[in-house]
C-alpha cells in the first residue's frame, strides 16, 4: 500500500473549507512541534473539531456532480489497491490468447478470506506512469477477451469470481474499433451471465457504460456509497443531450448516477458506506467495508448449485426495471 | 430471389395501396447526387438504383418485403414503466416519446413480427431508427426480449434487423441494463438450439451493438452501414486524428472478422431463407431433388395469429 504512505492530500474545489481549516491545523502542528503550550493544543483541538464537523456537512449532502468527483478522486483506493488489501496469493493473469495484453484490466487468481477466487477490475494507475501503462482504466477488447478467459477458467475451477469495477468507458480509438469493441463487450456480459459460480462486482468509482457492464452483470452487484455508474460519463452525456460537454454537473444530475438512485431502481443491491470524507480519506477502512459485504454475498451461495446460482442471475436481470 | 416478388409487387401494391404524397418526391443519393423518383426508390426497396447505395428502409416496409406474400402478425410487446427518471434536457422526455409515437404509430422503436418465410415460420425484429433514432430503452428491451423467447417457444429462428444509434440516454442506467437483460434472452434461444440472424442496417452502434447484435449465428451486413461501438465523432475527439476511409463500415467489419457477409438488399429475403433452412435442417429450395432424411418436407402451417395483423 506505498501509495497510501506519504499524507499528501489533493482537495476537490467544494473541499476548500475543508482544505482552509487542514491548512491552518498543519501550520499550528509544526509550531506546537517547535514551540509547544497549552494555548496551541487548544487552538488545534478546536479546529480539528470544526474540520471535522466541515467534512462531515459537506460529504453528507454531495450532489451528484461532487460525487462523480469524489468518484473520480486520483487518492481513492483502485482495483489493485483493493486486490492487495482483500486478496491473498494474488497470481495475476494476462493475455487474451487471441492478440494481446491490455492492461486497463487486471485480473488473477487469489484467495479471499481462505477462499480460492478469481478477481479482475478495470485499475486507473495512480500515477502518471501507471496511467499511462493501464490506459486510464479504459480497455481495449483484449480487455474484455481477457476477462472471458479468467471468466472461463473461474468456473471450470468452480472459483466465484470478483469484479472490480472503475473505469470511464471502453476506449475508443481506431485499433479498438477494428478489433471488434463492441463484439469484446457483448461478449463479456455473455460470459458474465454464463458463469455457474457465485458472481460479485463492486463498483468503486466510476462505472462507465459498457465497459463497465461487462464485468458487472454479476449475482450482486454492490456499489460504493461515492461511486456514479452510468450510461455514459456525465460530459458525454452532456455532449449528447445539449452539444455540451460543459454542462456535465446538469447531466450527473439529470442521469441519476448515484448509489442511493441506483438502489432505487434496484438495479444494484446493496450500498458500502464510505469513510467520512470519502474512500480516499481512510482507503484501509473503505477497502475493509467492501471485504466485508464481498464476503456475506459469497456465504449467501455457499452450497448453492451452479444452475440454481445462474438462474438466479439471469432472474434478477431480467426482472430489473419490470417493477419500479 | 425471384424478381417479380421484389420489383414487381411493390410496385403493384404502390398502384393499389393509396398513399399519402411524400412532402419530397425525388430522393437525392447521397454519394452521387443522383436524382430519384420516391416511387422508383421504394420499388427498388430503397436502393438508389444508379449508385447502389442503401437508403433507409421503413420499418413496415422491411417486414412486408420479408414475409411470405407480405403477411404476418404483430408480437404484442410489454408495456413499460414511462419516464422512470423524470427527465428533462431542453425538452420533457415524456414529451419528446408522445412525438415520435405521434410520427410513426408505434409504441417505441422495436416491433416483433411472426409469420412465414418461404414457408418456414421466423419471429423477426425491426428496430425502427425512425423512433428516437432506433435508441435502446427499457419498451425496445423487453421487445428484444419478448421476440427472442416468441422464437425459442415457438422453435423459430429469431431475425432481428438492427438499427441503432445505441442507448436511450433519457432512461440513464436502466438503458444500459438492457444489455445484460437482453443477452439472457440470446442465451436462452441459444440453448434452445435455435438460430438467431442479426441483420445490421444503418447504422448500428452503441449499446445495441456491443449486445444482442454482436451475438447472433450469423451476422450479416447491409452495404455502407455504419456498424462500431463508439461513434466516428468520439472517436475523432479522442485521439484527435483523422479517421481512414470505410471505417466502421461494413465492408471495413467484414475485412476485421465481425461480420460473415455483406448482402445486398434485393439479395437478402433469399440469404435469410437460405440460412435458415440449412440451420434448421429444412429442404433447399434450390433443389428439386428433396434432401434425403429431412424432419419436415411438408409445409408448415401458422398456427392462429397471437397479436392483431398489422394494417
Amino acid at each position: 500500500m506505498g501509495r497510501y504512505k506519504e499524507n499528501m492530500k489533493v482537495y476537490l474545489d467544494f473541499e476548500k473549507p475543508v482544505a482552509d481549516l487542514e491548512g491552518k491545523l498543519a501550520e499550528l502542528r509544526t509550531l506546537e512541534e517547535g514551540e509547544g503550550g497549552v494555548g496551541i493544543a487548544d487552538e488545534i483541538a478546536r479546529l480539528q473539531t470544526k474540520a471535522d464537523q466541515a467534512l462531515r456537512d459537506i460529504y453528507g449532502k454531495l450532489t451528484p456532480w461532487q460525487k462523480t468527483q469524489v468518484a473520480r478522486h486520483p487518492e481513492r483506493p483502485h482495483t489493485l489497491d483493493y486486490i492487495s488489501a482483500l486478496i491473498e496469493d494474488y497470481t495475476p493473469m494476462a493475455g487474451d490468447r487471441q492478440y494481446g495484453e491490455d492492461e486497463a484490466i487486471v485480473g488473477g487468481l487469489g484467495r479471499f478470506r481462505d477462499r480460492p477466487v478469481m478477481v479482475l477490475g478495470h485499475e486507473k494507475g495512480s500515477d502518471t506512469e501507471s496511467r499511462l501503462k493501464h490506459n486510464f482504466g479504459m480497455a481495449r477488447p483484449e480487455g474484455y477477451r481477457k476477462t472471458v478467459r479468467l471468466m472461463e477458467t473461474a468456473d471450470r475451477f468452480g472459483l466465484p469470481v470478483i469484479t472490480f469495477v472503475d473505469t470511464a468507458g471502453a476506449y475508443p480509438g481506431i485499433g479498438a474499433e477494428e478489433r471488434g469493441q463492441a463484439e469484446a463487450i457483448a461478449r463479456g456480459i455473455d460470459a458474465c451471465l454464463a458463469l455457474g459460480t457465485p458472481t460479485v462486482s463492486v463498483i468503486i468509482g466510476e462505472g462507465g457504460s459498457g465497459g463497465a457492464v461487462a464485468i458487472a452483470v454479476t449475482n450482486a452487484v454492490l456499489m460504493m456509497e461515492h461511486s456514479i455508474y452510468t450510461v455514459a460519463s456525465p460530459e458525454a452525456s452532456a455532449s449528447i443531450l445539449w452539444h455540451d460537454s460543459s454542462r456535465a454537473a446538469d447531466a450527473a444530475t439529470a442521469m441519476k448516477v448515484t448509489a442511493s438512485d441506483l438502489k432505487r431502481f434496484k438495479v444494484i443491491d446493496q450500498i458500502i458506506s464510505e469513510p467520512v470524507g470519502g474512500a480516499h480519506r481512510a482507503p484501509q477502512e473503505a477497502m475493509e467495508s467492501a471485504g466485508r459485504a464481498i464476503e456475506s454475498v459469497l456465504k449467501e451461495f455457499d452450497g448453492v448449485e451452479s444452475d440454481e446460482i445462474r438462474r438466479r442471475r439471469r432472474e434478477k436481470f431480467i426482472a430489473m426495471g419490470r417493477s419500479l | 430471389m425471384n424478381w417479380i416478388n421484389n420489383i414487381v409487387r411493390p410496385k403493384i401494391r404502390g398502384l393499389l395501396v393509396k398513399k399519402e404524397t411524400p412532402d419530397n418526391l425525388w430522393v437525392k443519393c447521397p454519394e452521387t447526387g443522383e436524382m430519384v423518383f420516391h416511387r422508383d426508390l421504394e420499388a427498388n426497396l430503397h436502393v438508389i438504383p444508379g449508385s447502389g447505395h442503401h437508403m433507409r428502409m421503413p420499418a413496415e416496409t422491411r417486414l412486408k418485403q420479408l414475409f411470405d406474400n407480405g403477411e404476418y402478425v404483430r408480437i404484442e410487446t410489454p408495456d413499460v414503466v414511462a419516464d422512470p427518471l423524470k427527465f428533462r434536457d431542453e425538452r420533457r422526455y415524456s414529451d419528446r416519446i408522445k412525438d415520435s409515437r405521434a410520427k410513426t404509430g408505434e409504441r417505441d422503436a422495436v416491433r416483433i413480427a411472426y409469420g412465414t418465410l418461404d414457408a418456414q415460420p421466423v419471429t423477426v425484429g425491426v428496430q425502427d431508427f425512425e423512433f428516437m433514432g432506433g435508441s435502446l430503452g427499457m419498451a425496445a428491451g423487453e421487445a428484444v426480449i419478448t421476440g427472442l423467447e416468441t422464437a425459442a417457444e415457438r422453435r423459430t429462428p429469431f431475425i432481428l434487423f438492427a438499427a441503432s444509434g445505441g442507448a436511450r440516454m433519457q432512461e440513464g442506467i436502466l438503458s444500459l441494463m438492457q444489455m445484460p437483460r437482453s443477452t439472457v434472452a440470446v442465451a436462452k434461444l441459444r440453448e434452445a438450439r435455435l438460430p438467431y440472424i442479426v441483420v445490421l442496417t444503418h447504422p448500428t452502434t452503441g449499446g445495441v451493438t456491443a449486445s444482442y447484435a454482436m451475438l447472433g449465428d450469423i451476422h450479416i451486413a447491409e452495404p455502407g452501414a455504419l456498424i462500431g461501438f463508439a461513434g466516428p465523432r468520439v472517436i475523432e475527439q479522442t485521439i484527435r486524428e483523422k479517421l481512414p476511409p470505410g471505417f466502421q463500415r461494413s465492408e471495413y467489419l467484414l475485412k476485421h472478422g465481425m461480420v460473415d457477409m455483406v448482402v445486398h438488399r434485393h439479395d437478402l429475403r433469399a440469404t435469410l431463407s437460405r440460412i435458415c433452412r440449412i440451420l434448421l435442417k429444412a429442404p433447399s429450395l434450390g433443389h428439386s431433388v428433396p434432401v434425403t432424411g429431412a424432419p419436415d418436407a411438408e409445409p408448415v402451417q401458422l398456427p392462429p395469429p397471437m397479436a392483431e395483423a398489422a394494417d
